[in-house]
């Protein structure tokens, strides 16, 4: 094989090794949603939700993110479908699977929340809640901070197409064009066309969701998320305007769903959507940076590293009754009922 | 001698000078006016947001998440509904995140009746407040309180919910702030914002000391014998009024506690008084329908069945829709002196 320097697509190009780098963890993500969603039909686990068809764009984002705790680096209000994002940042996957087992070392939630469902204070990843627009409201609190903090640490908040109609997503615009107090926020929406079974287009009649930041002065660009080139530099762009100017940015992000939309639909395989990862392994062989055989592997080592993953989550330990209160309050100087944690009704 | 709402004041200028306050955020909090009831005027990180209450529970949140310490003000309790599922998010996310992150917000709101405030201005929230697991719930009923909370609130890891008596926000308070001057002209010349013009103001705060009132303490504020009366905010002097009333008139004393901390409540200081009457009246001005005095009422009759002398009462508002403008309405809906004396009386003196 003759080393490649790099791919293309349109008048873009990445490396090959980056090319081969998102590829692994684009296997890699992929395996392990199909075999948690096997474990939400097997009883493993209770519920899958999860991004098939969204990990070029999710890989790209979590690849260019400034990770750590605090103003100084980026602060993530995820998607419930940004597993991807999370492994490129370099999540195990295990401590995916520990979430799906819902077991008490899962460390999200302690075998609380949905699959999905994120929290990892090491990262600024801020704890995803249901409430799909929530996020959006919160996304200019840490910008704020950020902008304040000084530095280049920006807010990404990213969302579905149908929960951007939550009133959060027009104060998420309004909260970061503050005249003389515009905000490092990227909004992003991952567009799958579809709500549960709604589609976007039976209640949408914007033409793009960025299209709504216009008005605020919000720049944005709408990038075919399943080409992994183009996500990468629409990321590239959309970062670096909101790390250098301090200001707003919006990426629309077209992805596909490939197992519909989570274990309460039945989780099927869809065949009419792009797949990502069957069309970027076709690019990177036609380009010869990969060969089938390197794909064959990559797929039996990921296929390997989640059943390890899954194995191991099921052999760690569940809640027990007591810790149904954990973790309800901090500590508090001035609370003389509770200077510990919540222990039941006052007594 | 300041009032409740100077008291909020100075205890938000010694938040932001000392204990890390680093946000006061809401609808016209900063400057020129400084709050609808002039509770933010003069403070050095108060601003201004946009009309968007979703946006300043959410704001304050993701402040808090970056590590900031926020104060925000919901301008009137009865426009936070639309902010209650924020609020859900904000006192469970430690919870769901396995204690990932903390949650140092206060979210400070004037409640009740009492300024004829119709419809939209005269809304209790402590009862659906209570419902708020995560959160923490406090409600002072006098300057020198709303001092002390405010502070504890400030300090607590937690999110903390300040509801302010609407009807009492003006009222002077009897005992002194520490730190604060005794004259209460020259208090305001001090600390109020002139009217008019107030470009060139700046505040001259008085050297103020640290006071906490401890979430969960409630305050006996009369002793008796007779009865247990148990209110907070805007009803908390009427009842203390009704229990004056019921000594001169029949001689009859009573214990009344002013709860202070709704939740976590001073279920000891209730149970203990309960022992010792053996007759308990909770008063509020919230709805009657699953009201938070309800649930106290179910304490008592669980724990205290036995040592109970009489019914055990709750006198809340009615419910009804809203509180009509017309006094007549307002009057009627929500509990008055003579109200809460009439029960009071039927309490104390009912047959054993
Ligand atoms: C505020 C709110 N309402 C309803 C739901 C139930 N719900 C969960 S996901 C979903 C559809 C979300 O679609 P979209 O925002 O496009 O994201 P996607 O799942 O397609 O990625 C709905 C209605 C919810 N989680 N939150």
């Amino acid at each position: 094989m003759t080393t490649i320097a790099e791919v293309n697509s349109g008048n873009e190009a990445l490396c090959a090794d980056q090319c081969m780098r998102i590829h692994q963890l684009m296997v890699r993500a992929r395996v392990l949603d199909e075999r948690m969603i096997q474990m939400s039909k097997s009883g493993e686990g209770y519920f899958w939700i999860g991004g098939p068809g969204e990990e070029a764009f999710n890989v790209c984002l979590g690849l260019q993110l400034k990770k750590g705790c605090g103003p100084d680096y980026d602060f993530l209000h995820l998607h419930y479908r940004s597993l991807a994002t999370l492994l490129a940042m370099g999540m195990p996957m295990l401590d995916a699977t520990r979430q799906a087992a819902v077991r008490i070392t899962d460390p999200h939630s302690m075998g609380r929340n949905f699959l999905g469902h994120s929290a990892l204070r090491k990262w600024n990843v801020v704890p995803v809640s249901s409430v799909v627009g929530a996020k959006f409201a919160m996304a200019p609190g840490t910008a704020l901070v950020q902008k304040r903090h000084g530095g280049d640490g920006v807010t990404v908040v990213v969302g579905g197409d149908a929960g951007s109609s939550q009133g959060d997503f027009a104060t998420c615009m309004i909260w970061s064009t503050r005249p003389g107090q515009e905000l490092p926020v990227l909004m992003i929406v991952t567009n799958n066309q579809w709500g549960i079974s709604t589609p976007m287009r039976s209640q949408h009649s914007e033409q793009h969701i960025v299209d709504r930041g216009e008005p605020f002065g919000i720049p944005g660009e709408v990038v075919d998320g399943n080409d992994p080139i183009a996500s990468w530099h629409a990321l590239r762009r959309a970062l670096q305007w909101c790390r250098r100017k301090r200001r707003p940015f919006m990426l629309e992000s077209q992805v596909s769903r490939l197992h519909g939309h989570s274990s309460s639909s039945g989780a099927m395989r869809v065949e009419n959507e792009p797949d990502c990862l069957a069309l970027w392994e076709t690019k990177l062989l036609a380009a010869g940076v990969l060969t089938r055989a390197s794909i064959d592997e990559l797929w039996e080592a990921a296929r390997g590293e989640a059943a390890a993953a899954v194995q191991q989550a099921l052999q760690e330990p569940e809640p027990t009754p007591d810790d149904v209160r954990r973790h309800t309050y901090a500590p508090s100087p001035v609370d003389v009922v509770y200077p510990d944690d919540y222990t039941g009704l006052p007594h | 001698m300041a009032t409740l709402v100077q008291a909020v004041r100075m205890a938000l200028h010694y938040g932001e000078t000392y204990l890390g306050v680093t946000d006061i955020l809401g609808e016209d909090v900063g400057p020129p006016l400084g709050g609808v009831f002039t509770a933010t005027q003069g403070l050095e990180t108060a601003w201004n947001t946009p009309l968007d209450e979703r946006g300043i529970v959410g704001a304050a949140m993701g402040i808090a998440y970056a590590g900031g310490r926020p104060v925000a003000e919901i301008q009137f309790c009865d426009y936070g509904f639309n902010t209650i599922d924020l609020l859900k998010v904000a006192g469970n996310q430690r919870w769901a995140g396995g204690g990932n992150y903390e949650m140092p917000i206060v979210l400070m709101t004037p409640s009740g009746s009492g300024i004829r405030g119709s419809l939209y201005h005269s809304h209790s929230f402590e009862s659906w407040a209570s419902r708020l697991a995560g959160w923490k719930v406090v409600m002072p009923s006098n300057a020198l309180d709303a001092y002390g909370l405010m502070l504890s609130a400030i300090v607590d890891p937690n999110p903390v919910l300040v509801l302010l008596p609407k009807a009492l926000l003006r009222v002077r308070g009897e005992k002194l702030i520490p730190g604060e001057p005794a004259d209460p002209e020259l208090l305001k010349q001090l600390i109020d914002a002139p009217l008019g013009d107030r470009t060139g103001w700046r505040p001259r705060w008085p050297d103020l000391d640290e006071y906490l009132v401890p979430i969960g303490t409630a305050d006996q504020v009369r002793e008796g014998t007779h009865a247990t009366l148990v209110s907070y905010g805007r009803t908390l002097p009427l009842c203390v009024k009704a229990a004056d009333l019921l000594r001169e008139s029949d001689g009859l004393t009573c214990d009344v506690i002013d709860l202070r901390s709704i939740f976590p409540y001073d279920w000891r200081m209730i149970s203990q008084s309960v022992l010792k009457t053996g007759r308990v009246l909770f008063v509020n001005e919230d709805s009657e329908v699953t009201n938070f005095g309800e649930h106290l009422l179910r304490r008592v009759v669980e724990e205290h069945f036995y040592d109970l002398l009489a019914r055990p009462r709750v006198l809340q508002g009615q419910h009804v829709p809203g509180i009509g403008l017309n006094q007549i309405y307002e009057q009627n809906t929500v509990p008055q002196l003579p109200h809460i004396l009439e029960t009071l009386r039927a309490v104390a003196t009912e047959e054993a």
